[in-house]
């Protein structure tokens, strides 16, 4: 069982005219990925800023490494924000070791750690340039560098990747899960489905400042399965149909004169041997494998399916 | 306790490396040192040698002129008419015709035609030799002699000295009060100057996104306390620079155009006349005779006093007002925006420098009271009443205005840290009022 190394207990904030979080507990482990996603206004970044200590929540807990988080675990924590930016004026290796020395680096420690990563990323050479002169995928790769630089247990990453070109989303990508691999936590938090499937081990949902769904992301795409098969044939798609049984064809495409069909299992004792056994002996199965969800289904269920329970709650 | 170092570390340097800063830090001291020449140069090219035609109606009553002429005024006769002298005096070396009228003695005025305007001074002289001559003449009439006529002449002046419970005897002037107006004015400035610097740095902060960078890692208020110190170290840096520097200049300037016996203890009478002459500029009335001899003036002044509330006033009121300024910067997303919450800010102070001219006159009135107890105005204010004097049954009142300055920006700066805590993280908003109340709760 891995260890938690931050954990959200009850955490409650209003502000004047809304409630941004209403009780929220989350258990972010260890040396994982933690995908914190919801839809705009959610609460994503009014957590965060908790977790950073920008704000206060009214109530609840926030524990970091097993304790009461404490300001000076700002120097442990890393973080990203969405709204990022550099001083303009400032050159590039005053600022970053500027910003690296207010998270508590030495001089001397922060400016070998920076030759590592000025060198990793081969941009020594922007050392002494100011900020302005860089385009926006430089500037993101520096402020990349100064989130990370102090080498802290928790990253916060809100939103990274927007405004990243391609290439530069795969290098943070693949600089992320080697940061994960060398034992940091992470959490991340994102409105792009994709990235969260191809980084995360565990996620949770908040929609309308309440978290609706946690847990690891085997355990929900368990959770979501709609018992959906596609399956890839050769035969008539009539006959297919005929022989279907209780179970419902979704749809079907032709290709390279092979039918490709989803089917949904029949909720009455259907198992996918039932279907196969039914179809087998008028069209030839090429392929068969289920229908796993996509994070963005997902998404939309719960988020769906909650704002849905409100109303009734209401 | 560290970072807030860090931040101020920033704050400073990277204003001091500025081109503009170093611009302003050479270019400040020329300008001043330029206009104290200036002044002194034209003091000097003023009196230039005057030719005088003199026209008189009343010849020879007044012919006493031509042997009082000197090299820097010359009276000169020629038995010509007033029109035809006008002729002359562009096709010949005269550069003003004197016109004595025949109804001078009871009339008591001449006339001076010229092209360039004659220096005050040379005024003074020829008012002063045509009023001899007219004093002659009346004595003469009333049968008067000279000696008695001095005996009966009378220059009276009235001279103002507040006498002190403890028995000390100290002059109140309005000449003092101009010490004080010309520190209450720096104290105006540097306040506007850097309170608007650092507004525009939380605004700078603001836009380019990186505020939550920082705040991640400091609080907010540290974040604004170290803009406010580092600014206002700049601030001070800038004075120093500005001070040595002009002094250096017009040392070398002096030592090398004019050939002036200068020592630095000089040097704040002739800012001190620089500033008497702008003051004459505003006020004619005050002519030449009428110049208080600085070195007077400087020994008048309780210096020590002075220059300890001008440090006091000078911090207390620079961070008074930019806890206000950064708290405008945090509540809006750039700089026009400020518009509306800046008039309530600069009104006060406005109304600090106006006034003070006012309290000059008046310096125990109620208006001088008032305006130097408000905080907000009492940086200003209470430069012009220390400069005059002020009285021993009057301390408490300079207590009462420290303790309430620091009371109120100590206060100002909490109200404003709540405002800037808020305002930093809200993007794309434009603030109002009501918005500002409501950041103070949340």
């Amino acid at each position: 069982m891995p260890e938690v190394l931050l954990r959200t207990e009850n955490i409650t904030k209003q502000y004047s005219n809304h409630l941004a979080l209403d009780g929220v507990s989350i258990a972010v482990q260890e040396q994982r990925i933690f995908g914190l996603l919801g839809p705009n206004g959610a609460g994503k970044t009014s957590l965060i800023r908790i977790i950073n200590q920008i704000t206060a929540p009214d109530s609840g807990n926030i524990l970091f490494e097993g304790r009461v988080l404490k300001p000076d675990d700002v120097e442990k924590i890393g973080y990203l924000p969405e709204e990022r930016g550099l001083y303009k004026k400032m050159k590039v290796g005053e600022q970053t070791l500027y910003l690296a020395r207010l998270k508590g680096l030495s001089r001397s420690v922060a400016l070998e750690r920076l030759k590592y990563w000025f060198e990793k990323f081969e941009i020594q050479s922007w050392w002494n340039k100011k900020v302005e002169e860089l385009s926006k995928g430089m500037q993101q790769k520096i402020q990349f560098i100064t989130t990370v630089l102090h080498e802290p247990k928790l990253l916060i990453f809100d939103e990274p990747f927007t405004g990243f070109d391609p290439i530069n989303t795969e290098l943070i990508k693949k600089e992320i899960l080697e940061l994960k691999e060398k034992g940091t936590t992470i959490i991340f938090s994102t409105h792009n489905m994709e990235s969260v499937e191809e980084l995360c081990d565990d996620i949770a949902l908040i929609n309308n400042s309440k978290l609706i769904l946690e847990g690891s992301m085997q355990d929900i795409n368990k959770s979501f399965r709609t018992n959906t098969y596609e399956l890839v044939f050769n035969g008539s798609l009539d006959a297919f149909k005929q022989h279907l049984n209780e179970n419902e064809l979704i749809d079907a495409t032709e290709s390279n004169g092979s039918i490709r069909a989803r089917v949904k299992l029949g909720d009455k004792d259907g198992s996918l041997n039932k279907l196969l056994t039914g179809v087998l002996p008028v069209v030839e199965i090429r392929a068969c494998n289920e229908v796993i969800p996509r994070m963005r289904e997902i998404f939309i269920r719960a988020v769906g399916e909650s704002s849905g329970k409100d109303k009734i709650d209401e | 306790m560290n970072k807030i170092i860090l931040i101020i570390e920033r704050e400073y340097l990277t204003r001091v490396k500025k081109t503009s800063f170093i611009v302003m830090s050479i270019l400040g001291p020329l300008l001043i040192a330029g206009l104290m020449l200036l002044v002194i140069w034209m003091g000097m090219a003023e009196n230039q040698n005057q030719k005088l035609l003199v026209i008189d109606d009343l010849y020879p009553t007044f012919s006493g002129l031509k042997n009082k002429s000197t090299d820097l005024v010359q009276f000169d006769y020629q038995d010509i008419s007033l029109d035809d002298a006008k002729k002359l005096l562009y096709n010949s070396d005269y550069t003003a015709i004197l016109h004595i009228p025949s109804n001078i003695t009871f009339g008591k005025t001449a006339q001076l035609f010229f092209d360039k305007q004659p220096s005050v001074v040379i005024h003074r002289i020829i008012e002063r030799r045509i009023e001899g001559i007219l004093e002659t003449i009346n004595l003469k009439q009333y049968n008067i002699s000279r000696e008695d006529f001095y005996n009966v002449k009378i220059d009276f002046r009235l001279h103002t000295i507040r006498y002190k419970e403890s028995g000390e005897e100290e002059e109140v002037s309005k000449e003092k009060g101009f010490v004080g107006f010309a520190f209450g004015l720096m104290i105006f400035m540097f306040i506007f100057l850097y309170g608007v610097q650092v507004m525009r740095g939380v605004i700078e902060e603001k836009t380019s996104r990186i505020v939550e960078v920082i705040i991640s890692s400091v609080k907010p208020f540290q974040l604004m306390m170290g803009k406010i110190i580092g600014i206002a170290l700049v601030g001070l840096t800038q004075f120093a620079i500005w001070i040595v520097l002009t002094v250096g200049i017009v040392l070398v300037v002096q030592s090398v155009f004019f050939d002036m016996n200068f020592d630095p203890a000089n040097l704040d009478n002739m800012q001190m006349t620089t500033e008497m002459a702008k003051q004459m500029e505003t006020e004619k009335s005050i002519s030449t005779k009428d110049i208080i001899d600085p070195n007077n003036l400087i020994s008048r002044i309780n210096w020590p006093l002075m220059l300890g509330m001008f440090l006091f006033y000078f911090l207390g009121g620079y961070l008074l007002y930019s806890a206000m300024f950064a708290a405008v910067g945090a509540a809006v997303d750039n700089e026009t925006d400020t518009q509306q919450f800046m008039i309530p800010i600069t009104m006060p102070l406005i109304i600090a420098y106006t006034m003070s001219i006012f309290v000059m006159q008046n310096p125990d009135g109620p208006a001088a009271f008032w305006l130097s107890i408000i905080p907000f105005t009492s940086p200003v204010i209470m430069m012009v009443r220390v400069a005059m004097g002020i009285s021993a049954s009057a301390i408490w009142e300079l207590v009462l205005s420290m303790v309430l300055l620091v009371g109120t920006f100590i206060f100002m700066t909490w109200l404003a840290g709540k405002i800037y805590k808020v305002g930093i993280l809200m993007y794309g908003k434009k603030a109002s009022y009501r918005e500002l109340w409501k950041w103070l709760f949340y």
